[in-house]
């Protein structure tokens, strides 16, 4: 009687054991037919290396925003690496889902892998995840305060010679 | 904040074609300063950003508010706010009793004399803010630099801080918000209110609403350090009889009146 229910107990265990490991991909990295597909992740507007390497990226970006985020609004530090600012000006896409595909925004990208892992995020509530021509550290490009119609014009040829055939 | 600076343009029409440069070239230099010809005359120079701060209380950043200046001043005022940072809605679609309002024109009037006034009122930025003390989450806060603020990631939105406010100064968000500012995020179910245009102080600037006025050749609100006896502000300060609303709370306000 004892060994049947030690026997139990540890086929339980082992079914815990293999589906913790399907779960969380360890024997299943490829999706099936019928299963959610895996994220393919748009190649960033700007920009040729994130701030961290991918795989670092991929882990800790939101440890990152997080600590920032306070040591800018509460401390006033400004200017540091990691900045949502600054992903929205290399990650933001343009999608038909967001503004008829009129605007770049940040959200698609972040709903990609959010989507797949069912995290809820409620950054969007608040920021405007829609990238604004001068904001961010790779624009390369001044903000426009004060500029001409002159200058303006020869800015928006420019920007558009740098983000030639990024949106493809 | 923005890294670049534009060192020389060349007024000249310039065909686009002649842009000569290739973006990986640009781009893969990353923070490291790098100059590039894009035609004849013109440059662009990519520099590291800078990191400033953290804000430190050697400042206290203040406001002095001169009432007796024309009455049409204050709407430019509030106007420039509404631009900067997003709140405010047309008219017809305006719904005065539970919009935000960052900065308000109150019109005053001594009943006993007749005497009239018109002025500013935004979040006073207290020494000893009520908001902070009676926030449960830590949400409201004070800088280094004096400068009042709502964390708006912890704020919960149970609006004590509102009904703390001698002044009156806090909203909150009843609907939900689109288009907002990349500076300033604001978001529905928080409270917000006068930031003293932080990320324009941050970057060395003024707030917008004194922008504004300076740009419409009006001084009537002076923005500056009060612990600099050498800044502008300070010696207003100290030349004119100011005033603070309700200085007899004890909460210190950082933004002086004249002329009321």
């Amino acid at each position: 009687m004892r060994s049947a229910s030690r026997f139990l107990s540890l086929t339980i265990l082992g079914f815990a054991i293999v589906s913790f490991g399907i779960g969380s991909g360890l024997f299943a990295p490829s999706a099936q037919a019928g299963e959610v597909p895996v994220p393919k992740l748009a190649k960033a507007f700007k920009g040729e290396q994130c701030v961290e390497p991918n795989d670092v990226m991929r882990r800790n970006h939101m440890e990152f925003l997080k600590h920032q985020r306070d040591e800018t609004l509460r401390e006033g530090i400004r200017g540091q690496k990691y900045s949502l600012n600054d992903c929205i000006d290399c990650h933001a896409v343009k999608s038909p889902d967001v503004a008829g595909g009129k605007v770049r925004t940040l959200k698609p990208f972040c709903a990609e892998c959010h989507s797949y892992a069912a995290v809820s995020i409620d950054c969007f509530q608040c920021h405007t995840g829609a990238a604004v021509p001068g904001i961010g550290k790779q624009s390369a490009l001044p903000a426009d305060h004060g500029m001409s119609a002159k200058e303006k014009a020869l800015f928006a040829t420019v920007e558009k010679h740098l983000s030639k055939g990024a949106d493809q | 904040m923005t890294d670049t600076s534009m060192s020389s343009v060349d007024t000249s029409p310039v065909d686009a074609s002649s842009v000569n440069t290739s973006r990986r070239n640009l781009l893969k230099g990353g923070a490291a300063a790098a100059v590039v010809t894009l035609a004849p005359g013109i440059t662009l120079r990519t520099v590291e950003a800078a990191i400033t701060g953290p804000a430190t209380s050697a400042k206290r950043w203040g406001m002095l508010i001169d009432a007796t200046a024309p009455e049409g001043v204050w709407d430019l005022a509030v106007d420039a706010c509404k631009a900067e940072q997003g709140w405010g809605k047309a008219e017809k679609d305006a719904n005065p009793t539970t919009d935000p309002q960052w900065i308000r024109k109150v019109s005053i009037k001594d009943p006993k004399t007749g005497a009239k006034a018109s002025l500013p009122v935004m979040c006073q930025h207290c020494a000893n803010p009520p908001c902070v003390d009676v926030c449960p989450t830590g949400a409201s806060m004070k800088r280094e630099d004096g400068i009042v603020l709502v964390d708006k990631h912890i704020c919960i939105g149970c609006r004590y801080c509102m009904m703390a406010c001698p002044y009156s100064c806090r909203s909150f968000v009843h609907e939900d918000v689109r288009g907002q500012k990349p500076h300033m995020p604001r978001g529905k179910g928080t409270v917000e209110s006068c930031t003293m245009c932080v990320h324009r102080v941050d970057k060395g600037q003024k707030p917008a609403c004194v922008e504004a006025l300076n740009k419409a050749g009006s001084n009537a609100i002076m923005f500056g350090d009060l612990n600099d006896p050498n800044s502008d502000i300070s010696r207003a300060v100290s030349q004119y009889v100011t005033q603070r609303i309700r200085a007899d709370l004890g909460v210190e306000p950082g933004v002086h009146y004249r002329g009321i």
